[in-house]
């Protein structure tokens, strides 16, 4: 530490009056701290989201440099809302998201509940049954296309050697009632490990002595299962249902790459169906509308749902 | 008194458990064990049927992954003797090297982009955290809903504006415009995460410096950070896997100098259709590093993703 005037001078005096003589005040660090991140997020998040609304009044369309932009009110809205074929999608979105959900949850907690009876080398094998969810959604995507392969694929090879049925007799991306089940599965091999993850916590958190006290009481492992473990882990599961409801209700890579939305639009999710609208046919201020329904949607649903489990963790 | 405890589980039932898990993760790993085995096949045994387990091992897939190549006629390719093994293994298919693919630069891109922006969130996250931790910053509640909620878009609905401003600013396609973009994502996340980590740092420690003589800056960086340091790596690595796997911004935005590798490797086509050797080969080497990245640091990666599930 340097021996100026100063420096002495702050030394001497109480540590409040110090820091201003020194250094800035704290409110100054404090902004100049929060500053850059906020102006990140207002540049790249928030403007984009006001244009967005203000493009979704328009009939813009980006690749027509020049064309004369009217505002058309609220007619993108009204076309949306009235289109059979968006409802469609939305219901492939909600197919996926209902059994991708119910698996993990369901794989999930199982697989939470025995590594928690913590058998020897369980958090090996823990972070090998992570793998998946770490890696590339798309290029994960791409390459179970080429394990649903109905002639050469390992996937169809597998359950054709357990079922008897010919490799080639069924397609999981090519038919209009396997399709929606083969995306359900990648997603839930790549994402039950989150669910896991997220119920092993919960599990983890509660207190032996609840489970010694209900001992004390005689109460059998059943009724502890029930009247215990289950309750104290559901808040931690529908954190984790939250989380993976929003994910999937933004998918787009994984899909994209394995189906591209087919056969036909069977699995062709409000994402997917989004990116064609706003790239593909570059109706800018339709798709504009559209994102932002969607995003109503889900900040919606999610508000609707965290409302829920503060109702859950209170009582 | 003797060590049994009624919660812990009998030898029987861990038996039983470890048996399941332990199945269940064998079974995960065989697609991934799979994209390992098709990168060293050929293009005949990666499609044949039944499926081939065993097979010759070669570095077909490896090469043409690296590499260009074209047919050429018998006469130059007797004039022109092979010059080392990657010019003989093309020689089988009449073809010889004509240069590198576009695959070094892609995955060059990838690392560029993916420690640019993780760089980037860690330190704007960081100030903001600590600012978000200590300081009485008006509305810090509602400010960090915001800023988390942004996560909430899907990247498509973000990704119209976005291409609309990024063209006209002359940002498409271009390695910083990536960046930008991967920390306005990242960034969110990262100012949640460590502030937890920084709310955990007792205030006791920065005072004790303040009145040391430190000013807030010095504290800041003298005392906090490096007790805040394992919190700031953990963090990094999610950051840098979120950059590192994306594909939605970066099929959207980038085409050629600014491409990432996940939009690419799917593109990769050989004779008659996608060449699923060099697909595969491609797979393995990007998807890699972030296993061995999992494996060695998990006791942080697995704590960061429960985190905020145990505070919130």
């Amino acid at each position: 530490m340097s021996d100026t005037p100063v420096s002495r001078a702050a030394r001497a005096t109480p540590p409040r009056v110090a820091r201003k003589i020194k250094g800035l005040s704290d409110r100054a660090i404090a902004w100049i701290f929060v500053g850059p991140t906020i102006f990140l997020l207002l540049a790249i998040n928030i403007f984009p989201l006001i244009w967005t609304i203000q493009l979704s009044f328009t009939n813009y369309k980006a690749n027509r440099i020049g064309r004369e932009v009217k505002n058309i009110g609220l007619r993108n809205y009204e076309r949306i809302l009235t289109d059979t074929d968006i409802w469609l999608n939305m219901q492939a979105t909600a197919h996926f998201l209902f059994w991708t959900i119910f698996f993990q949850v369901l794989i999930g907690f199982t697989l939470a509940y025995l590594i928690n009876k913590k058998f020897k080398g369980n958090d090996l094998w823990t972070t090998i049954i992570v793998l998946p969810m770490m890696l590339s959604p798309a290029v994960v995507g791409n390459f179970w296309k080429f394990l649903y392969q109905p002639q050469i694929g390992l996937f169809n090879y597998i359950v054709a050697f357990f079922t008897g049925k010919e490799p080639s007799s069924f397609e999981m991306l090519g038919s209009v009632n396997l399709a929606p089940w083969s995306i359900v599965i990648v997603d839930t091999w790549m994402w039950t490990p989150f669910v896991m993850l997220i119920c092993l916590a919960g599990l983890r958190s509660i207190p032996d002595y609840i489970y010694e006290a209900a001992e004390v009481d005689r109460a059998s492992k059943l009724r502890q299962f029930f009247t215990i473990t289950i309750p104290m882990v559901l808040p931690f599961l529908m954190l984790a249902v939250l989380f993976r409801g929003i994910e999937n209700f933004k998918m787009f890579d994984l899909v994209v790459q394995l189906t591209g939305g087919g056969p036909g639009s069977t699995t062709e999710l409000t994402s997917i169906n989004l990116k064609r609208e706003a790239f593909e046919k570059w109706r800018t201020g339709y798709a504009s509308a559209y994102a932002i329904i969607l995003f109503v949607t889900v900040f919606g649903l999610a508000s609707i749902y965290v409302k829920a489990l503060n109702k859950v963790k209170e009582r | 008194m003797s060590s049994f405890s009624v919660t812990e589980p009998s030898k029987r039932s861990k038996w039983f458990a470890g048996t399941l898990v332990i199945l269940y993760a064998l079974i995960t790993m065989i697609p991934l064990a799979w994209i390992m085995l098709t990168g060293f096949k050929s293009p005949a045994d990666a499609i044949s049927y039944p499926p081939k387990v065993v097979f010759e091992p070669t570095l077909e897939g490896y090469v043409n992954l690296f590499t260009q190549r074209t047919r050429q006629t018998q006469e130059y390719l007797d004039a022109n003797p092979p010059e080392n093994w990657r010019d003989e293994i093309v020689r089988q298919y009449d073809m010889v090297i004509v240069g590198p693919s576009k695959f070094g630069e892609r995955f060059l891109n990838s690392v560029i982009i993916g420690f640019g922006s993780t760089f980037l969130s860690i330190f704007l996250g960081t100030l903001a955290a600590y600012a978000f931790s200590r300081f009485k910053i008006p509305l810090a509640d509602d400010l960090l809903f915001f800023i988390l909620s942004t996560r909430m878009m899907p990247p498509i609905a973000v990704a119209i504006p976005i291409f609309l401003m990024y063209r006209q600013l002359g940002l498409s396609d271009t390695h910083l415009g990536m960046i930008l973009l991967y920390t306005a994502v990242n960034i969110s996340l990262a100012v949640w995460l460590l502030k937890g980590f920084i709310d955990e740092i007792p205030r006791e420690y920065e005072e004790a410096a303040l009145i040391d003589g430190y000013t807030r800056f010095q504290a800041f960086y003298k005392v906090v950070l490096p007790q805040a340091a394992t919190g700031i790596a953990s963090t990094a690595i999610f950051c840098l896997i979120f950059a590192w796997n994306e594909y939605a911004f970066a099929v959207l935005l980038t085409s050629g100098t600014a491409q990432t590798a996940p939009p690419f490797i799917p593109t990769i086509i050989g004779v008659g259709g996608l060449d699923w050797p060099a697909v595969a080969a491609g797979a393995t080497i990007f998807l890699i590093p972030v296993m061995i990245f999992t494996i060695l640091l998990r006791k942080h990666l697995l704590r960061g993703i429960t985190f905020g599930a145990v505070r919130k």
